[in-house]
């Protein structure tokens, strides 16, 4: 990654149109790409003009405070439960809120896995963003679903090994699901993947708002601290292992469920 | 006078729910409460309301968690294992004071135990199950009319609390049919639910509204802290506790006293014609909330009766509130389960068993 790339990073700062300034705050640690995600989402939210029919709906983790920053109605849930909730919200208003929930990759694909996928198998019109960052955050880096091989965390001291198992691709894995209309995978470790992935969490939206079927979006995410890494070497850690094993792109994308 | 029609007792939840406009049903398939999920599959079609099965009673109560937060009335019913897998949530619920009802149709455990009848879950719901010492009133009708009644209460006290209210039923009285004379009852005004989400531009004031089961934490709401959230609770607790109901029969010049809810109680009741036939001053005390249990109420009975006999269809729960509302004024006697007349799931508490029990205790009063 050149340097342009990192000092392009710059100008996601500045504060998005549909952010509160809460005291709850995100509290999230430096280098730590919650907060560029959570910014992703209002603007997306924004951009599409739906954000007086948005329901934002946040799990477990690292992301949990999110709901208390953003300017539309938002609610917090059970770790890994936001699709079931979701469900509910958008169904008992007989379709009409826009329902989006940020989850971690422990949130979701971990103790989530069987609400997120019945969600699909029932072709919920909700749209799921799950931030991978290849391990549990919020409790100080334990082995997630999606925790590289070889990658040390405090539950795999000595790198994560065939016996405990194999990162999981969830996208790729929801793309074979007869209820999803969109899922994709994003990064945000440069400015050029950071647009990239505005233009597939605006269509994963849009397929919501358009009715096709469930939509989902995996985004890249760094944890430095619990990566051990500073923010800098956390970019060049997602370009150099975690892009070769979770390819970035569309795996699914379709206008209506045949 | 109303059109009374005969329906069984999970069909009388169905129609006391639809009574108190509950529109909104999530239910997950476990014996013996499916006639419920199935009547609602069936019924809220044609009634434009939106019923779901969710892919497990975790599933049920996250819904049930969501539902809830649009201000509609939305309503779950379980069994005691779908009961177990509830309780997180249950919590959650608790904690981001969202209003529903669950509807526990109990059956025998522990574990997979039986599909039959049985009064295990007592503890399980009268302690709140889930983590962090929550409360929910708990409602235990004995009844297939009363089975209608109290799921109305149950959605207004709900609403009135901001918290889970529990209908505790089981097998018996959620398979057996009674007539019953279906009319919504009017419980009074109720605040408007403008903490609801759905989309701010449906609001007037056009404001965002944040719903958390991180009170205490993430300081969305009016608390602070975790202490400004736990002094809340505990407001609310106690008001909840005033919300005490129950019946008595045949008290007035009673010497032994049988306690009993659910079926049980209308088991007890009939044993209780039989021995006042033989002359025993013998009386029923039927707690209708079992929390809040009638404390107060049983310790006046204390004072002036001689002898308790709890009766209930489990190794031993509810007897123990009877000893706490007792205090010690009169022994408190245990009749439970190991007393069915039969080995198998099917086996009961059956009248003349307790009416036996009755025969021993008032002799021993005498003597």
């Amino acid at each position: 990654m050149s340097r342009q790339d990192v000092e392009d990073r710059t100008w996601v700062s500045g504060t998005p149109r549909l952010w509160v300034r809460h005291p709850a705050g995100c509290r999230q640690c430096p280098g730590c790409h919650h907060p560029i995600i959570e910014r992703l989402i209002a603007d997306v939210v924004g951009d599409l003009g739906v954000e007086d029919d948005t329901v934002f709906i946040t799990g477990v983790g690292c992301s949990t405070r999110a709901f208390a920053v953003m300017d539309f109605d938002g609610i917090s849930t059970a770790h890994g439960r936001a699709p079931d909730v979701g469900t509910a919200i958008k169904r008992t208003l007989h379709g009409r809120p826009v329902v989006i929930t940020i989850q971690g990759d422990g949130d979701c694909i971990a103790i989530g896995a069987g609400s997120l996928l019945a969600a699909v198998g029932r072709a919920e019109r909700i749209t799921v963003f799950m931030a991978n960052n290849g391990n549990f955050g919020t409790t100080g880096g334990q082995m997630a679903p999606t925790t590289l091989t070889g990658q040390v965390t405090t539950t795999t001291p000595g790198g994560r090994d065939n016996s405990t198992g194999f990162p999981m691709h969830v996208p790729e894995l929801l793309a074979t699901l007869k209820g999803c209309a969109y899922s994709a995978r994003g990064s945000v470790h440069t400015a050029a993947n950071y647009q990239r992935t505005k233009k597939l969490m605006k269509t994963a939206v849009q397929k919501q708002i358009d009715d096709t079927g469930f939509s989902f979006v995996e985004i890249l995410s760094a944890c430095p601290p619990d990566w051990r890494l500073t923010p800098v070497e956390s970019l060049k850690w997602i370009e150099e292992h975690m892009i070769p094993e979770f390819p970035l792109g569309e795996f699914k994308n379709i206008e209506s469920i045949q | 006078m109303g059109e009374r029609i005969l329906i069984q007792g999970n069909e009388a939840v169905c129609l006391g729910a639809i009574a108190a406009g509950c529109l909104t049903f999530f239910g997950y398939p476990i014996t013996p409460q499916n006639e419920i999920t199935e009547w609602f599959a069936r019924e809220l079609i044609q009634r434009e309301g939106v019923f779901i099965q969710p892919h497990s009673e975790s599933g049920s109560i996250n819904m049930l968690y969501g539902g809830a937060a649009t201000g509609m009335r939305v309503m779950t019913s379980t069994s005691s294992p779908g009961w177990a897998l509830m309780q997180e949530t249950m919590s959650h619920m608790a904690n981001a004071e969202l209003p529903c009802v669950i509807v526990l149709v109990q059956r025998g455990g522990p574990g997979q135990g039986t599909t039959q009848h049985a009064q295990t879950d007592y503890l399980s719901a009268t302690r709140g199950g889930g983590q962090g010492g929550y409360k929910c009133i708990i409602l235990a009708p004995a009844s297939v009319p009363e089975n209608c009644d109290l799921v109305q209460m149950a959605f207004y006290l709900a609403d009135k609390y901001r918290n889970p209210v529990v209908v505790l039923t089981d097998a018996i009285i959620g398979q057996m049919a009674e007539p019953v004379e279906i009319k919504p009852i009017d419980f009074g005004l109720l605040p408007p639910k403008d903490w609801a989400i759905g989309g701010k531009g449906y609001r007037p004031d056009h404001q965002r509204r944040v719903i958390g089961c991180t009170q205490g934490q993430v300081p969305t709401g009016e608390y602070t802290n975790y202490l400004s959230l736990m002094r809340a609770l505990d407001a609310k607790n106690r008001q909840m506790e005033t919300e005490v109901r129950f019946e008595t029969y045949m008290m007035d010049d009673a010497e032994v006293v049988v306690v009993a809810y659910g079926h049980v109680a209308r088991v007890s009741k009939e044993a209780v014609n039989y021995a006042r036939q033989e002359g025993i001053k013998v009386g029923l005390f039927r707690p209708i909330t079992v929390w809040p249990f009638p404390y107060q109420a049983l310790r006046a009975t204390a004072e002036s009766c001689a002898v308790f006999l709890a009766v209930e269809d489990s190794l031993g729960q509810m007897v123990d509130d009877v000893r706490l509302g007792v205090e010690g004024r009169a022994p408190v006697h245990f009749l439970g389960m190991l007393d069915r007349h039969d080995p198998t799931g099917a086996g009961m508490l059956l009248p003349g068993r307790v009416l036996e029990e009755i025969r021993k205790l008032s002799a021993e009063v005498k003597v």
